[in-house]
C-alpha cells in the first residue's frame, strides 16, 4: 500500500478546509469499497486521504428525508441501508430496488451513494435509475451549494464535474407521479454480483388514453458515461405505447451507445444488447405498477 | 495509533496509514481467522463486522474504522466457550471441505441471522452470495445456515 497521511475530519466544514488546504494532493474516502482498491493498485495515490465515515452523523449525510415532492438522500447513506429503507421503499421503489442490484450485500454495507456517483464509473446501478428519475445531486463547497443533474455529473470514463473544494453532500431525487411506473433490468449473463453486460432504467407515464405522457430511458455500461436514450423517448412521447411502438423506439438505441469490448461482451454485442433490454425494461416498466419494486432479475 | 474495539475488548496499534484492516488483525493483533482470498473485496473470505455491518476486511483502512466495534470469526461464541449455532450448524452439517472460505461464510451466516432469523432457502442463496467457496460447498453451507436458523428464537408474534 502507498503512503499517505489520513484525516478525521469533525465536520463538514474541516472536511471542506481539508480539502482545500491539500487541493489535488487529497482524495475524500466514503465508503472506500473504491478509493481503497484503486490505492492498492496504485491508479491513485493521494498523499492525503480524509476520510468521510464519521459525517454520517452530521448535516443530515447520512438521512433520507421527503421534502417537496422529493427525497433527499444524504451522500454517505450506505447502500444496504438504502435498500432497506422504509421511505425509500414506500415512495420510490426502483431506486430501492436498483441498489440492491450493486455488487453483494457485504460492499453494500461499506459503499455509499454518493461514493458511488462521485467515482464516475459508468457500469454502476444506480445512475441510469437517477437519471431515468430526474435526479440531481447538491454539491457543497466554501461558496456554498451548487445543483447538478446526475445526468450532467457524468463527463467522461470515471470524469466528473465535481470541482476543486466541493463535496457531494446529497442526491435528490423527486417522487414520481402517482401513475408513473418504472424497471430497471441488469443483464447478468456471468454471475449475479458482477457489473452489468449492459443495464437499463425507464421510467414512463401514460395518459388514459394509453398514450405516453413522458419516458426517461438511460443506460449504464453501454459507454464512457450512462447514456440517456433520448432518440427512443422523443419516439414514444406522445404515442400509444403499443409493443410495435415499443420495439420501434428500441431499435434507435443501438446507435446511441458506444459499449468498450470486455470479458462481458463485444462492443457489438453489447449494442444489439442495449436495444433489447431496453425494448425488454419498457415493457416491464408498463406491466410494473410503480409503488411494487420491479422484480429482482432481468431475462436473460 | 489506531484504537477499535474488537470482540468486546479495546485494542490498539501503531500502524502506518495504509494499514488494511484484515492485517491489522492478523499480524498486529494476531486474530488469524479472517483470511485473505481475493484482497479487491468479492470473494468474501476475510469478512468481519464493523459496527455490526458486513465489511470487507482487506478494502477497508483501518483507522478509517477507527473507534468502531469489530467483530470477527474468533469472537462469536459465548465466553464459555460454546459455539456460536452457526459455527455449530456448519460442523454438523459438513458447511466447509478446505476450510479457506469458512469464518468469511460463518460471519456473513451470523449477519443474516441478527438481520432475518427466518430466512427461506432463497433468502440465504441471495445473502450468501457474495461469500464464494472454491471447494464448492454450497449445498453443506446454505443447508448449515439454514440448520442455524431453525435455531434461532422465532421473531415476537410468530410461532
Amino acid at each position: 500500500m502507498i503512503d499517505f497521511e489520513f484525516h478525521n475530519p469533525a465536520s463538514l466544514d474541516d472536511a471542506l478546509q481539508l480539502l482545500d488546504r491539500y487541493g489535488d494532493d487529497a482524495r475524500l474516502m466514503a465508503g472506500g469499497t473504491a478509493l481503497v482498491l484503486q490505492m492498492k493498485q496504485r491508479f491513485v495515490q493521494p498523499a492525503h486521504v480524509i476520510g468521510l465515515r464519521p459525517l454520517a452523523q452530521t448535516n443530515g449525510l447520512g438521512a433520507v428525508e421527503e421534502t417537496g415532492g422529493a427525497l433527499r438522500i444524504g451522500s454517505l447513506c450506505t447502500l444496504r441501508r438504502l435498500e432497506d429503507h422504509p421511505l425509500l421503499r414506500a415512495r420510490i421503489p426502483l431506486l430501492a430496488e436498483s441498489v440492491s442490484r450493486v455488487a453483494t450485500r457485504r460492499i453494500r454495507s461499506m459503499a455509499t451513494i454518493g461514493g458511488g456517483l462521485v467515482n464516475g464509473d459508468p457500469n454502476q446501478d444506480p445512475p441510469p435509475t437517477l437519471i431515468a428519475l430526474g435526479a440531481s445531486v447538491e454539491l457543497t463547497s466554501p461558496s456554498g451549494i451548487r445543483i447538478c443533474p446526475i445526468e450532467e455529473l457524468f463527463i467522461d470514463y470515471y470524469e466528473t464535474d465535481v470541482r476543486p473544494g466541493e463535496v457531494l453532500t446529497a442526491v435528490n431525487v423527486p417522487v414520481p407521479e402517482g401513475d408513473a411506473c418504472g424497471a430497471y433490468l441488469k443483464f447478468l449473463p456471468r454471475t449475479a454480483e458482477d457489473y452489468a453486460t449492459v443495464s437499463v432504467a425507464a421510467v414512463v407515464s401514460r395518459n388514459p388514453d394509453n398514450t405516453c405522457r413522458d419516458v426517461r430511458i438511460a443506460l449504464g455500461a453501454v459507454g464512457m458515461t450512462p447514456v440517456r436514450a433520448r432518440a427512443a423517448e422523443d419516439l414514444l412521447r406522445g404515442q400509444e405505447l403499443t409493443e410495435d411502438a415499443i420495439r420501434a423506439a428500441a431499435i434507435t438505441v443501438p446507435d446511441a451507445v458506444d459499449p468498450l469490448d470486455d470479458f462481458r461482451g463485444s462492443a457489438g454485442y453489447k449494442r444489439e444488447m442495449a436495444g433489447v433490454f431496453t425494448r425488454r425494461a419498457v415493457m416491464q416498466a408498463l406491466s410494473t405498477p410503480s409503488t411494487v419494486p420491479s422484480p429482482s432479475m432481468g431475462e436473460g | 495509533m489506531v484504537k477499535m474495539n474488537v470482540n468486546g475488548e479495546e485494542r490498539k496499534a501503531d500502524v502506518p496509514a495504509g494499514r488494511l484492516l484484515l492485517d491489522f488483525l492478523r499480524y498486529d493483533l494476531g486474530l488469524t481467522g479472517s483470511k485473505e482470498g481475493c484482497g479487491v473485496g468479492v470473494c468474501g473470505a476475510c469478512t468481519v463486522l464493523v459496527d455490526g455491518e458486513l465489511h470487507a476486511s482487506c478494502i477497508t483502512l483501518a483507522v478509517a474504522v477507527e473507534g468502531a466495534e469489530v467483530t470477527t470469526v474468533e469472537g462469536i461464541a459465548d465466553d464459555d466457550g460454546r459455539l456460536h449455532p452457526v459455527q455449530q450448524a456448519f460442523i454438523d452439517h459438513g458447511g466447509f471441505q478446505c476450510g479457506i472460505c469458512t469464518p468469511g461464510q460463518v460471519i456473513a451466516a451470523k449477519a443474516l441471522l441478527d438481520f432475518n432469523p427466518q430466512p427461506t432457502k432463497d433468502e440465504i442463496k441471495r445473502w450468501m452470495m457474495g461469500n464464494l467457496c472454491r471447494c464448492t460447498g454450497y449445498y453443506g453451507i446454505i443447508n448449515s445456515v439454514a440448520a442455524a436458523a431453525r435455531q434461532s428464537p422465532l421473531p415476537p408474534g410468530e410461532g
